[in-house]
């Protein structure tokens, strides 16, 4: 008798692919070298066609192959900049962070099938999505234009806001925060913001500089520290 | 009876399930960069919203450029190495497929060694090999791609620490709930014991971790298989809100 040793496969074990260990795929940290695999250009400038979110400062610029943005045209609404640095718990900026930031449309809507509002009007020129990597001064900056106001839980309505997500060396799971802005409608009532303590809401707000650029400084630990949302 | 209101109608939202008992803290001391970089305070539990139940669906190409699916194969000559077939399904909680979501992929070198200016340890760059992929899932969840087995590398976290081999891989899913930036490990490599960032992850939710080589996957004369499936947070059965038209 002999084995049939085209199909004789592994034995099976704990692994992956074991049906007792089934579950979420737990997260692991980017590292400090994702930027040839990323934050592509134009990432971080979702009305323009600038390089803005990309480090080819960081590789040979023949392993640059990640693509340049699709934008497609101007978006409807007020363009804004928002920027702010990253800090670890000694104050020191991080040079090796990524932020990525998803938001409305400025009427209000997501560029996603899950948002089914017909009532409210999609942009052919707003994904809505962009990713960019902190430069060398840790500090992290966005194109786009300002949100228009989504619905909250009930028949609440959220005011404007971006939402972030942080991911870095030393960062073992995705840290998800907000963005909203200092003179924002209905930043008084939004149905989030009201669940942060009211001493810790301003690291959620961004501030405008003289040079117009909305400012908002993420603090991963320690005094100050940013709120993080647990999804 | 019919109740109008000025404000917009909100939709049903089903949540996302919070991260379950597979997911690393975000302070792991043995992990050196965590110490500082952790958050001290407890992440602040937030109902789901429809910022968190969407996500950017079906812009990929048009995010991130075309897919990139044979990471052998972009640059002039072949890279050195033991060339690899990775395939598998990207799920949800519920084990249904999760179709239409793109992968990023990066990786060292077969001699572990990355293209990036800040890696400067001593190890052979490959002028044949960039590391970077992209792969979207199809109908049914199934991704695919081809690669080299990248090599372990070692790193200052500690006296003679080592990286096991393993491919980075990055997530959106359909939500900004289920986004996921993981690392893949190769299935027996000793080193996976004694590395502080797969040990973030408790056992036996440590092992979701590792890959399975497969014969099927494996090509004849060509490339040696793994499966590896990945699965991203399902959603709640029970809606959070209800429509509020109908009293
Ligand atoms: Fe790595």
């Amino acid at each position: 008798m002999t084995t049939d040793l085209d199909a004789l496969n592994t034995a099976p074990r704990l692994d992956n692919q074991d049906p007792t260990l089934f579950g979420q795929t737990p997260s692991q940290t980017v590292g400090p070298f994702f930027h040839y695999g990323l934050p592509w250009k134009g990432g971080a400038d979702l009305v323009g066609r600038s390089d803005l979110g990309a480090r080819p400062d960081l590789m040979p610029p023949e392993h640059f192959l990640l693509a340049t943005s699709g934008v497609s045209g101007a978006p409807q609404g007020e363009v804004i900049e928002i920027a702010g640095g990253v800090y670890d718990g000694q104050g020191t900026p991080l040079n090796d962070v990524m932020v990525e930031i998803w938001h409305a449309n400025a009427a209000g809507r997501y560029a996603s099938d899950e948002d089914g509002r017909e009532e409210v009007p999609l942009d052919p020129h707003f994904v809505g999505f962009g990713r960019g990597a902190t430069d060398a001064n840790g500090i992290w900056r966005f194109r786009t234009i300002r949100p228009g106001r989504v619905p909250g839980p009930g028949n609440t309505l959220q005011a404007p806001h971006i939402a972030l997500s942080v991911l870095g060396r030393g960062l073992l799971k995705r840290l998800a925060t907000r963005l909203y802005f200092a003179d924002g409608e209905g930043n008084g009532d939004d149905p989030i913001l009201a669940l942060v303590p009211a001493e810790r809401r301003d690291t959620l707000i961004a501030r405008r500089r003289p040079d117009g650029v909305w400012w908002l400084d993420i603090v991963l630990q320690g005094e100050n520290e940013t709120v993080f949302f647990d999804l | 009876m019919s109740q109008v209101s000025s404000r917009p109608i909100s939709r049903m939202i089903l949540p996302y399930r919070r991260e379950d008992a597979g997911a690393p803290p975000s302070l792991h001391a043995d992990y050196r960069s965590t110490v500082l970089r952790a958050p001290r305070l407890a992440p602040l539990a937030i109902p789901a919203t429809l910022t968190e139940v969407t996500g950017p669906d079906h812009a990929w190409a048009r995010l991130m450029g075309p897919t990139m699916a044979d990471l052998t194969v972009q640059h002039r000559g072949e890279p050195q190495g033991q060339r690899i077939v990775v395939a598998g399904l990207v799920l949800d909680e519920q084990a249904r497929p999760v179709p239409d979501t793109v992968i990023e992929i990066w990786q060292a070198n077969a001699a572990g060694r990355y293209i990036h200016s800040r890696d400067d340890w001593p190890a052979p760059l490959d002028p044949n090999f960039t590391g970077v992929g992209r792969v979207i899932t199809d109908a049914e969840g199934r991704y695919r791609f081809v690669s080299i087995r990248p090599g372990a590398y070692p790193w200052g976290n500690h006296k003679n620490a080592w990286r096991p081999a393993h491919i980075h891989l990055s997530l959106l899913g359909p939500a900004f709930a289920t986004r996921l930036v993981t690392q893949m490990y190769f299935p027996d490599d000793p080193l996976i014991e004694i590395d502080p960032i797969a040990n973030a992850v408790p056992m036996p939710y440590r092992q979701r971790l590792v890959a399975r080589f497969d014969i099927g996957t494996t090509v004849p004369n060509w490339a040696l298989g793994y499966r590896f499936d990945i699965v991203l947070k399902g959603r709640d059965q029970t809606p959070f809100e209800e429509e509020h038209d109908d009293h």
